[in-house]
């Protein structure tokens, strides 16, 4: 069973909509009884870093999601709360990357950075069977994971971010895999049968 | 860099697709849920739905049809009209929706933009502004196009950016069901005053309608209604089109 986080900082629907559509076994959970019981977890997330967090605390779900050792997949700020803190709202996230995020340069770029972006795979991964290098995503952000050791997939806009990551059984992906036609359903299929 | 996007509009009333000239005339144009799959499938990037009814009762209607869409496209989209309060948005963004855009309620209450910017973050709210020029004056129009603010229409573009809004979907009346083209003058005139993407809509016309507003205004979005709902143009022959002269599009 496939546990997608419900934290009130998630467009849940969206992800649990492409889940139904690849036929999978998945629960939207809030407690950590639940998420204890799943194989996989998806952590969903738009909106603000600090107000994430602080639904993260209240829900009792810190400690657990920091140690977790089945594979867990955040999405876009899903994925920004992998790392040590968020600059926005200045707060203290998971801790499982190393780093925090910054924000794009609205003097420089479009920000949010909103729409189809190509990613370039730099590491084979699980994550991308099937996926053409150069696939295009959609992107809504204006916060992003610099690049870090644990980059797989890159993108670019104005700087170069991370675009997917994975540490151990760690995974994130900046774009909305929920959102990106069928390659992002691709990237979920191969979340839940690969990784 | 994001690719430049083509977004089909659907104006709603019923659950039905209708589409008018100068916001007036309505014509139906179908199922919205089959023309959003429609859509889809063509290779849009993006949706926009205006709800033209709107009233109290409609609402639940449309929670509905914005689930039902959701089930069936894996594309963002975007829904409006007579979206009044942060609950409003709530129970869009929860029913599947990707942003909302907020017209006449801004203008009523500025504000809307920031709470709801923190509550939901920028990339969710969008702010659509109907712009008419009168005598030597561009304002802002709301209540789906009757009322004249009075409000410079420029100005208003750049407050709704500082207070917020993570994107302007700009709608020139004048232009709107002409197929005259985009207003591209305005529109390269808040693109560069702006950081946020800049959706043009109201004018489209022709294929070079939308390659003109990419290269002269430099906006991040096209939208269009009637030229896709009647198949007068097929996303696919635009976007080949846009990309052979060399625009970044996503085929």
């Amino acid at each position: 069973m496939i546990a997608v986080i419900n934290y009130g900082a998630g467009n849940t629907a969206s992800v649990a909509n492409a889940l139904e559509e690849l036929k999978a076994d998945f629960k939207i959970v809030k407690t950590e009884d639940q998420i204890c019981r799943a194989d996989k977890i998806i952590l969903p997330g738009v909106g603000h870093a600090a107000a994430a967090m602080k639904n993260l605390h209240i829900l009792n779900l810190f400690n657990l999601l920091r140690i977790l050792k089945r594979p867990l997949l955040g999405i876009c700020l899903g994925m920004q709360l992998l790392c040590e803190n968020s600059s926005e709202g200045d707060v203290a996230c998971l801790g499982v990357l190393p780093g925090g995020t910054n924000e794009f340069d609205s003097k420089k770029n479009t920000v949010p950075h909103m729409g189809w972006t190509k990613i370039n795979i730099l590491q084979n991964s699980d994550l991308f069977d099937g996926i053409a290098n150069n696939e295009s995503f959609y992107f809504a952000h204006s916060f992003y994971v610099p690049l870090n050791k644990f980059t797989i997939a890159d993108a670019q806009h104005g700087v170069k971010f991370s675009a997917a990551v994975v540490k151990n059984n760690f995974y994130g992906v900046q774009f909305h895999p929920e959102k990106s036609g069928t390659a992002g359903l691709q990237i979920l299929n191969n979340f839940i049968e690969k990784c | 860099m994001p690719s430049k996007r083509i977004i089909p509009c659907l104006d709603v009333k019923d659950g039905r697709v209708v589409k008018g000239t100068n916001f007036i005339n309505l014509r139906e144009a179908g199922s919205a849920v089959e023309l959003a799959r429609r859509y889809y499938k063509e290779g849009a990037d993006e949706l926009v739905f205006l709800d033209i009814t709107a009233t109290l009762e409609k609402r639940k209607a449309l929670l509905q049809l914005v689930e039902e869409v959701a089930k069936v496209i894996r594309i963002p989209f975007t829904v409006g009209g007579g979206i009044s309060d942060t609950e409003d948005i709530d129970l869009l963004l929860k029913a599947g929706a990707d942003k909302v855009s907020l017209n006449t309620a801004i203008v009523n209450n500025p504000y809307l933009i920031s709470d709801s910017a923190k509550a939901f973050g920028s990339q969710a709210i969008v702010a659509a502004i109907d712009v008419k020029t009168t005598g030597i004056k561009t304002e802002v129009f709301i209540k789906g196009g009757r009322e004249n603010t009075g409000i410079d229409a420029f100005e208003w573009c750049l407050k709704t950016v500082e207070l917020g809004a993570g994107e302007l979907l700009i709608t020139s009346m004048d232009k709107d069901g002409t197929k005259d083209g985009y207003d591209l003058e305005f529109l390269r005139k808040v693109k560069s005053s702006v950081s946020v993407p800049i959706i043009a809509s109201g004018g489209a016309g022709t294929l070079r309608h939308f390659l003109d507003a990419f290269q002269t205004s430099n906006v991040d979005a096209c939208l269009a209604a009637s030229l896709f709902h009647f198949k007068e143009m097929k996303i696919s022959d635009l976007k080949n089109y846009l990309k052979e002269n060399n625009v970044d599009v996503r085929i």
